[in-house]
């Protein structure tokens, strides 16, 4: 077992609403996970659960740590990037430079000013001189710079326009992440990052309904695309989800052997834009 | 700890505007009117003559004496501690203000964020904060009112020697170093009487999910007033040892520097210049700071204080949104 977060029945209440319901999991090491849902369904909640930055009821440890009670040492190990635009503005690039090699043991001044070196960005710059992108390139820089064991990103994209959406991935991928690695991100644009994630986790009114790995999800969930004569068929297996495209129906199915599937028509492999969709069906009413 | 200066100099990047550039056009005011007051002089003389007590400026320049000289010496002195003192009543708003939004604005622009992904410690973080109100701010005012006086007295040497006036004895019968030296000595009393302010601002800054100023006022004042009006109802209140007004005033107004003077038991009448008392040791002499320094007062208030710095440290734990 090499989890780096262990998640034992968490909860946590805002009133009357469960941000957390007794939500358990697990988070391998060197994985890159996914953790998506809705808008209130208790995302942020879990992220600052793991960060150390919300109290809570249950066990969780990250990193061998209660980050409860040992916030600074987990932050050693662990980075996060919440949402875009939280440097401070008054702050240079230089002085944020200056800041982060003094606290964190394992920065690498180096690294980061070779990772800016590609940027137009420049020490004497202050924050909030700088565009949206060029703010996520400053935090980017800082956290790929250390040297982590987790890094946690909050819609880390929000905001900003397909060339650094792009950037960022590729830089994430190419420039950081390795076996000793871990990355948890939470986006609502799931269709740039599924192709990077090693690990999929669905969230919905503060419960995981779905905790898989890319393969699983790819063995498990199949659509296929049915002429309507046949559609009262495929329906009688109990698809998670219909849809129409022109004039044929495509169903989605959860575990249903393909054998039987394929006689019904074309078989495909979902996207997790659509397995989610499916899942979350009926969440707002 | 040892981020310690790190996180100092991270306030000071934060608020150089504070505290260098607020005591800097402080003293560059009062050196600009002083040089004002100088060119007026000058021409005031050139139209009419100065004429000082029926003496002409040559007479009086003849009959300067050894007691003269003290008393320009001693004239020097006042100023030195002037150009200090002054910059003290913006010091009073900067450090107010400062430690009102020093938990709070960084929750509010949620950069709070960006500081608590990194290994620093909340207890650091407020430290942090109380060390650059009670030392940092101080210490650059009065290297800048210093280096003002500097200024000054160059100033004032050259418009003198332009009339034939030898400045050089009032300089040596002045005692910069000791006034200088006086005035460092302020600098940690000024802390120390200054913490039970320093807790009670940043425990709203942290706790406070919006407006914290209004908190931070309107708790003490409330209090005050229903005290004072269970009193006029004849109603059991406090009073006497436990005047709350005095409690208010110590948790709000604390950060002047030297609002430690009134509460002397002399009064602040015994810490005004007085050209009268030149033989007993001069301005803010140093016993009588260690009289403050060893008062019950300023050490019930650094109880308190260090409670409340505690109260702020538990609140920057839990608190990181606004509502705002």
């Amino acid at each position: 077992m090499n989890a780096i977060v262990q998640a034992r029945h968490l909860s946590k209440s805002y009133g009357n609403t469960k941000a957390l319901d007794d939500v358990s999991f697990d988070i391998e090491a060197g994985r890159i996970v996914g953790l998506v849902g809705p808008n209130g369904a208790g995302k942020t909640t879990a992220l600052k659960a793991i960060l150390g930055l919300a109290d809570f009821d249950g066990e969780l440890t990250v990193n061998g740590v209660d980050p409860r009670r040992e916030r600074t040492r987990l932050m050693q190990d662990v980075c996060f990037i919440a949402d875009v635009a939280v440097l401070p503005r008054w702050l240079r690039v230089g002085e944020a430079i200056d800041f982060v090699a003094a606290v964190h043991p394992r920065f690498s001044r180096d690294k980061c000013n070779g990772f800016l070196a590609h940027t137009k960005l420049a020490p004497r710059m202050r924050v909030r001189e700088l565009s949206k992108g060029m703010i996520v390139q400053l935090h980017l820089a800082l956290v790929m710079a250390i040297d982590a064991r987790l890094l946690v990103l909050d819609e880390p994209t929000l905001g900003l326009d397909i060339l650094y959406r792009k950037a960022f991935y590729e830089s994430l991928l190419g420039d950081y992440f390795d076996a000793d690695k871990t990355i948890l991100v939470t986006t609502h644009q799931i269709e740039e990052v599924e192709h990077i994630l090693t690990d999929l986790m669905f969230i919905r009114s503060g419960r995981i309904v779905l905790a898989a790995t890319m393969e699983q999800v790819a063995e498990r969930y199949v659509e296929v695309m049915v002429n309507p004569d046949r559609a009262d068929a495929a329906r009688a297996l109990a698809p998670l989800n219909e849809r129409q495209v022109f004039g044929k129906s495509i169903f989605l199915f959860d575990g249903v052997d393909r054998t039987r599937l394929a006689e019904l028509g074309e078989l495909h492999k979902p996207s997790v834009a659509d397995l989610f969709v499916a899942t979350m069906k009926g969440t707002y009413a | 700890m040892n981020n310690l200066s790190i996180l100092v100099k991270r306030e000071y990047w934060e608020h150089r505007g504070g505290f260098l550039w607020t005591p800097v056009w402080v003293c560059g005011v009062i050196l600009g009117l002083s040089l004002l007051g100088m060119i007026s002089a000058e021409v005031f003389r050139a139209r009419v003559g100065v004429q000082l007590g029926g003496m002409s400026l040559g007479a009086v320049r003849a009959a300067i004496s050894a007691q003269d000289y003290a008393h320009a010496g001693y004239a020097f002195d006042v100023t030195q501690v002037m150009f200090a003192a002054i910059p003290c009543i913006a010091l009073f708003f900067v450090l107010f203000f400062y430690l009102l939004g020093a938990l709070y604005d960084d929750r509010r622009d949620r950069s709070v964020l960006f500081w608590k992904s990194l290994p620093v410690s909340d207890a650091a973080t407020v430290v942090s904060k109380v060390l650059s109100a009670m030392l940092l701010a101080p210490l650059v005012a009065l290297v800048v009112s210093t280096l003002a006086y500097l200024v000054f007295v160059v100033l004032v040497s050259a418009w003198l020697a332009l009339h034939g006036l030898n400045v050089l004895p009032a300089l040596a019968a002045s005692h910069p170093l000791r006034t200088l030296w006086r005035l460092l000595l302020t600098v940690p009393l000024d802390a120390l009487w200054a913490l039970p302010t320093i807790g009670w601002l940043l425990f709203w800054s942290a706790w406070s999910r919006s407006k914290p100023f209004l908190w931070a006022v309107m708790v003490p004042l409330l209090a005050v007033f229903a005290n004072w009006w269970l009193g006029v109802l004849g109603a059991p209140h406090f009073g006497g040892l436990l005047d709350l007004a005095h409690m208010a005033g110590r948790l709000l107004l604390s950060v002047m520097p030297g609002s430690w003077l009134s509460a002397d038991a002399g009064g602040l009448r015994q810490w005004l210049p007085n050209p009268q008392a030149l033989d007993d040791g001069g301005l803010l002499h140093p016993a009588r700071m260690l009289d403050t320094a060893t008062s019950p007062g300023l050490w019930l208030g650094v109880v308190v204080g260090v409670a409340l710095i505690g109260a702020a440290i538990w609140a920057r734990r839990r608190r990181i949104e606004t509502s705002v």
